[in-house]
């Protein structure tokens, strides 16, 4: 039989044939492993998990014109720089000034679904405009004109809106008048954000070509897009530089309350991990300092027979980092579990599992086992043979 | 020259000594006997023949070799080659098998060899026992495996502390009986005991008192061995 193999036997016979002391060391051990697996499953996953879940308070960036509007075919151009996987929502408007009962309201045309992705916060009284000559009008604008839902409204588009309120100049002029345009639309809902969106009328792209008889050209883009702050600004540069006509900028309020929610969720994992790591180490050393005091006379036996410092250390330190390894793999395991839980109700969303982790828990496992080893071996190593075989 | 040799060895615990310049030889292949009351200085005796223990003054030759002099590194060598130990409380590792217990001995000294430490279980009558664990043996049976494991290294010297103290009278005689065998087998035996039943087998008594050697005696009905022993 060679050395290592009785070495084995030796390490493996003492963890297997003294099993209540060790399975409480394996236990603390465990523990501190599925804590530390589940918190770094938590500190990767989980800015994920809020990206998306922060995607409900609306659009992250903005595309503006730097001209004269732009066409789908430039959005198309521009979102083909962000990967689709996270890309939740992009939508277009374009803005216009609208007449009710002859006042001015401003009107915005878009895609209603994609509108529902990049606002999910809107609150909508009602529904949302499903087809043509239907709209949604924000509550301020419906207080005002009196509408509810289903009420009947006629918009109209003056072309050159602004020459209407200025008073006629000449009867020449009056018969050279282009007459209005105008729809008369249903109200599907009432919209309520508590903000500026509450003032506006929204129709389909279709209805404002309709009404203003030009084809579509968009004022903005909102885009919401899953990332963070750093990853956004780089997206919107690069569409920037790609195009003359349009310029990129993120909505600051939305991703600086994500990057101070990530920091704060990074530094509190951190902490918690550091303070599971302390309680683990002690656990551990305690653990051991009470198996070191339990065989003192086993120590002495084998320093008596010729066992050198480095040999009793070695066979310490051997079974700490098993119970390290397999504390760390029951941990991993553990620890997949704690975070799937915590994500599914927390997120409503299951996490995937990282193959990674378990080799990095079982390492980190071994690691502060033997740390915590460290000092009740050396008091090992301190056991006098003639004493303690006296029964001192 | 002798295998072990104490010249004027004292052992000082403050005001207390223990051992009060002890000469003492032991030639090889002998079967010595050391007797006394208890605090006459037997165990510390045992400690520093065993090199678990260094004398504060004096020589401690052993084959030639001062141990006193030696650092602790040394000293565990020394045990590991030159030592077998046996104890009165036997000190097998109570979670590994007897033969792992024997075995334990040839790790530390060389390398492990199952075989041979079966035959060294065979040779105190427990192959049959080899795969118990201390627990699952008398007394008499774990002091056997003490016996195998002190032999296993084929030692130079094998010192016995007290090894019949816990044992009843039938376990004692067969203990006794191994070491008259190992005697014969040419190996030096050094036992500390307060049974006159267990010194009075062995080659020549030395009885100690107050950390001195009160007197010594030869066994004038030995018939082992070595049989021309003298007194120092």
């Amino acid at each position: 039989m060679k050395k290592r193999q009785m070495y084995m036997r030796m390490v493996t016979a003492s963890l297997l044939r003294r099993r209540s002391r060790m399975v409480i060391a394996l236990l603390a051990i465990a523990i501190g492993a599925t804590i530390l697996s589940g918190l770094v499953t938590i500190y990767v996953d989980v800015p994920r998990q809020l990206s998306q879940q922060f995607r409900s308070y609306g659009a992250n960036m903005i595309i503006t014109s730097s001209g004269e509007g732009f066409t789908q075919e430039d959005v198309d151009k521009a979102v083909s720089l962000i990967p689709k996987d996270q890309l939740v929502g992009v939508t277009p408007y374009r803005y216009d000034t609208v007449r009710i009962n002859d006042r001015p309201v401003m009107a915005a045309a878009m895609s209603m679904e994609e509108a529902q992705k990049t606002s999910p916060f809107w609150s909508v009284e009602g529904r949302w405009p499903s087809a043509e000559k239907e709209i949604m009008v924000g509550e301020s604008v419906a207080e005002t004109y009196n509408l509810k839902e289903g009420k009947r409204v006629t918009c109209t588009y003056a072309p050159e809106a602004d020459k209407t309120d200025k008073k006629k100049e000449s009867k020449q002029e009056e018969e050279d008048i282009v007459p209005d345009n105008f729809i008369d639309f249903t109200v599907t809902g009432i919209l309520s954000t508590g903000g500026k969106e509450e003032d506006y009328v929204y129709m389909g792209l279709k209805d404002m070509e309709n009404l203003t008889g030009s084809p579509t050209v968009f004022d903005i883009c909102e885009l919401s897009v899953s990332a963070e702050s750093k990853q956004l600004s780089s997206y919107a540069d690069s569409i920037t530089g790609k195009s003359d006509m349009m310029s990129a900028r993120l909505v600051k309020r939305v991703t600086e309350s994500e990057t101070k929610v990530f920091s704060k969720l990074q530094s509190l994992v951190l902490l918690v991990t550091i303070i599971v790591l302390a309680l683990t180490m002690i656990s551990v050393a305690t653990t051991m300092t009470a198996v070191v005091a339990e065989r003192r006379m086993e120590i002495g036996l084998r320093k008596a027979l010729g066992a050198s410092n480095q040999s009793i250390v070695a066979e310490f330190m051997g079974e700490g980092l098993v119970l390290g390894a397999v504390g760390g793999a029951v941990g991993a395991v553990f620890g997949f579990l704690f975070a799937q839980a915590v994500s599914v109700n927390v997120f409503n969303s299951s996490i995937t599992f990282m193959p990674w982790l378990l080799p990095l828990t079982i390492i980190a496992s071994v690691i502060v086992t033997g740390i915590a080893c460290l000092l009740p071996i050396r008091s090992a190593t301190d056991i006098d043979p003639a004493l303690v075989l006296k029964g001192e | 020259m002798s295998l072990l040799e104490l010249k004027n060895v004292s052992k000082i615990y403050g005001n207390l000594h223990a051992l009060d310049h002890i000469n003492l030889k032991v030639e090889k292949g002998e079967w010595l006997a050391i007797m006394g009351p208890s605090g006459s200085g037997k165990s510390t005796t045992m400690n520093i023949i065993g090199a678990l223990d260094k004398a504060s003054e004096g020589e401690v030759l052993l084959d030639g070799v001062d141990i006193a002099k030696k650092s602790a590194r040394e000293l565990t060598n020394i045990r590991r080659d030159k030592i077998g130990l046996i104890f009165q409380q036997f000190h097998l590792v109570s979670y590994l098998t007897a033969v792992e217990n024997v075995m334990l001995a040839q790790y530390y000294h060389s390398v492990p060899d199952e075989k041979e430490a079966m035959e060294a279980l065979e040779r105190v009558g427990l192959a049959d026992r080899a795969k118990h664990y201390p627990s699952q043996l008398s007394g008499g049976e774990q002091q056997r495996v003490c016996v195998a494991r002190a032999l296993i290294n084929y030692p130079e010297i094998i010192l016995a502390d007290e090894p019949t103290g816990n044992l009843d009278e039938a376990n004692e005689e067969i203990v006794v009986e191994l070491f008259r065998k190992l005697h014969e087998e040419g190996t030096t035996l050094v036992v500390v005991t307060h049974n006159p039943e267990v010194a009075e087998v062995a080659q020549r008594t030395v009885v100690l008192r107050n950390g001195k050697i009160d007197h010594e005696s030869i066994n004038e009905n030995f018939t082992g061995r070595i049989k021309h022993i003298t007194l120092q």
